[in-house]
């Protein structure tokens, strides 16, 4: 029971990190970044470079490939979305179109096998209410804490959080307040598409650095932003916790192949029942329906 | 921004002025015949296309017919989805209709035993109906999130299969009965592109077609006109879903086997890219997208899965710098007089 609580609590960390970049793009800019998923691998294929290839310390492989994500998620709105900013359609051929582009570019250079592998962090295990838990699965945990305060504090306190707040309320009203829509749009794309790195570094160590993982990255941010509510912060986690006790609970009592049925039935339901996801506005509603 | 515009008054001596012929009224649909001359001018067009692609199995050699089959299944495809868009409904999900129908087809095959006469037929209809009440629940979603849902469920429903190992799991169906002989699999594959591009084009163009491009336009604007929009969404679902189901249906007769790469992303991202190369919105774009792209693709084939790449990225360059899609700009060329003409200075 403690076991399932802890790692419960573990993986809806894991959802959040890897779904609030996603989330925080289109509350502010609206753009539905469908390159999210290839950006998480990215993210982890630079971090593992700069280790093997060029042979950077860990922390700072991991920094630079944090920055240099974000850098080609604003080079994506500088260069592609700026021109079609506004025509949905176009908004989303164009991010599918790299996100699917780029995870084909690292299937071709062989991106696959096992010695694509990020070090831990810290290695080693933990007792926690006499559960083991290594030390890994505990930074993520940290991490996703870290993340969501940040946010909030990021969002609440600073100048650049609130032009986001005002972009994302009302953008003419924002506008006339000298709020720039494109640098603000642009900004929140490249900070989405770093946390999408952020997450495939803290995350990526548990496993193999997988292509398959981007498209199911960009799924279950698709899943968790449709129960959630995109833009609301506490919708995400929210979601997360549905999504990640789910798992577990199937995966103890029933078979862990059921998982993705859950998956299934809950958005289905969501959508049916509350069409603006479970903390979406009613502004939102309007958008949606 | 604000860009400063710079007149060269020097430079402009004469500009270049386009004309719409003289048949074409002012209207995008509506011509003025006079003479057998234009009637002609008008039929060559659509002669050139429909003779030519009944000529070109008689031509080619087995493997590049076998290419064209293939070019007709992504061309039905990609009409379908343009269909779709047409009713104001963005799907991400072509692989969906064609992973439904194969399957359909398949188990109808595998297991009951119905030959490809019935199977197909019976594939094309039960899997756009199973489509239909799928995607029922989320057809009150707009835009964006309509894309999102449509995007997720083929790929639930491809884990599903994997991880439950219902109707061959991983490994898939094989040794389904064929196609009765190549040559009807060839023009079976052409008369129902034909059917799929010139039947929408009717269809888009009656009463119930306007409905369609009305929700895309403005669907509160319909709502409260006394229509059902919803309802006229799920038959627009069910038209395009039955043409993508066919393709699928079709495939697995083809290939003899139906497995989880029906549900692969090709099929959604080989139908969508061939519609922007092509042009969206009218059907004769998305097929001579695919026109180019498929063909394009096999001449490519020693690069492996860079082409996926290379489509990716063809598809991001055209919605950037070409959005009509070049159907709409050789169409504005044909139906055009270009000549230079002085400027007035």
């Amino acid at each position: 029971m403690a076991g399932m609580i802890i790692y419960g609590l573990i993986n809806s960390a894991t959802f959040t990190l890897m779904t609030i970049g996603f989330s925080l793009t289109f509350g502010i800019s609206g753009v539905a970044n469908f390159a999210h998923g290839a950006f998480y691998v990215t993210g982890a294929y630079v971090a593992w470079q700069l280790i093997n290839s060029i042979g950077i310390a860990y922390p700072l492989a991991a920094g630079i490939s944090i920055i240099v994500t974000g850098l080609l998620g604003a080079a994506l709105y500088w260069l592609v979305l700026y021109r079609v900013r506004g025509l949905i359609l176009s908004e989303v051929i164009a991010t599918f179109g790299v996100g699917v582009g780029l995870m084909e570019v690292f299937r071709s250079i062989g991106l696959s096998g096992h010695s694509y592998k990020l070090p831990k962090f810290l290695e080693g295990s933990l007792e926690v209410l006499g559960v083991y838990v290594d030390f890994q699965r505990l930074i993520i945990l940290g991490v996703g804490a870290a993340l969501v305060l940040f946010l909030w504090l990021f969002s609440h306190r600073t100048k650049i959080g609130l032009a986001f707040r005002g972009i994302a309320q009302d953008e003419f009203t924002a506008l006339s307040f000298g709020i720039e829509s494109d640098m603000t749009a642009m900004v929140s794309l490249g900070l989405g598409s770093a946390f999408a790195a952020l997450a495939a570094i803290t995350v990526m160590p548990l496993s193999l650095i997988q292509v398959e993982e981007g498209g199911n990255v960009l799924i279950l941010a698709l899943a968790v932003g449709i129960v959630g509510g995109m833009e609301s912060i506490a919708g995400i986690i929210v979601a997360s916790l549905i999504f990640g006790f789910a798992q577990i609970v199937v995966a103890t009592y029933f078979n862990p192949h059921y998982s993705m049925i859950v998956l299934l039935v809950t958005i289905m339901l969501v959508l049916i029942i509350k069409p603006s996801g479970l903390f979406g506005k009613f502004k939102e509603l309007e958008e949606r329906v | 921004m604000a860009i400063p515009i710079q007149i060269d008054k020097g430079a402009a001596k004469y500009r270049k002025e386009r004309l719409d012929r003289g048949i074409k009224a002012r209207s995008d649909t509506i011509y003025a015949l006079s003479s057998y001359r234009e009637a002609f001018y008008l039929l060559l067009p659509r002669a050139v296309t429909i003779i030519g692609l009944l000529i070109l199995p008689l031509v080619l050699d087995e493997y590049w017919t076998k290419v064209i089959v293939l070019t007709c299944v992504v061309g039905i495809l990609a009409l379908s989805w343009d269909f779709i868009a047409s009713a104001g409904m963005f799907s991400l999900g072509q692989t969906l209709f064609f992973g439904v129908g194969a399957y359909f087809a398949g188990i109808m095959n595998h297991y009951w035993g119905l030959p490809p006469i019935l199977s197909i037929p019976l594939a094309t209809l039960f899997g756009a109906a199973f489509c239909t009440v799928l995607i029922l629940p989320v057809l009150r979603l707009r835009g964006i999130y309509f894309a999102m849902v449509t995007f997720v469920l083929p790929q639930i429903l491809v884990r599903i299969i994997a991880m439950s190992g219902a109707f061959g799991g991983v490994e898939g169906l094989s040794a389904l009965s064929p196609m009765p002989s190549f040559w009807v699999a060839t023009y079976l594959a052409i008369l129902a592109l034909f059917v799929c591009l010139f039947g929408f084009r009717k269809l888009i163009n009656t009463d119930y077609g306007v409905v369609l491009k009305g929700i895309k336009g403005n669907d509160q604007a319909v709502m409260s006109g006394g229509i059902n929009i919803y309802w006229y969404k799920a038959q627009a679902i069910f038209i395009g879903g039955s043409a993508g189901a066919f393709a699928g249906a079709f495939m697995t007769h083809f290939y003899r086997f139906v497995g989880l790469p029906a549900f692969s992303m090709d099929y959604t991202i080989l139908p969508i890219a061939a519609t922007v190369v092509g042009g969206t919105g009218m059907f004769a774009g998305a097929m001579f997208g695919s026109f180019i792209l498929v063909p394009l693709t096999e001449l490519l084939r020693a690069i492996g899965s860079w082409r996926v790449v290379l489509y990716s990225f063809l598809m991001v360059i055209f919605i950037v710098a070409l959005p009509e899609g070049i159907f709409h700009y050789l169409q504005r060329k044909y139906h055009q007089i270009e000549r230079w003409v002085t400027t007035e200075s």
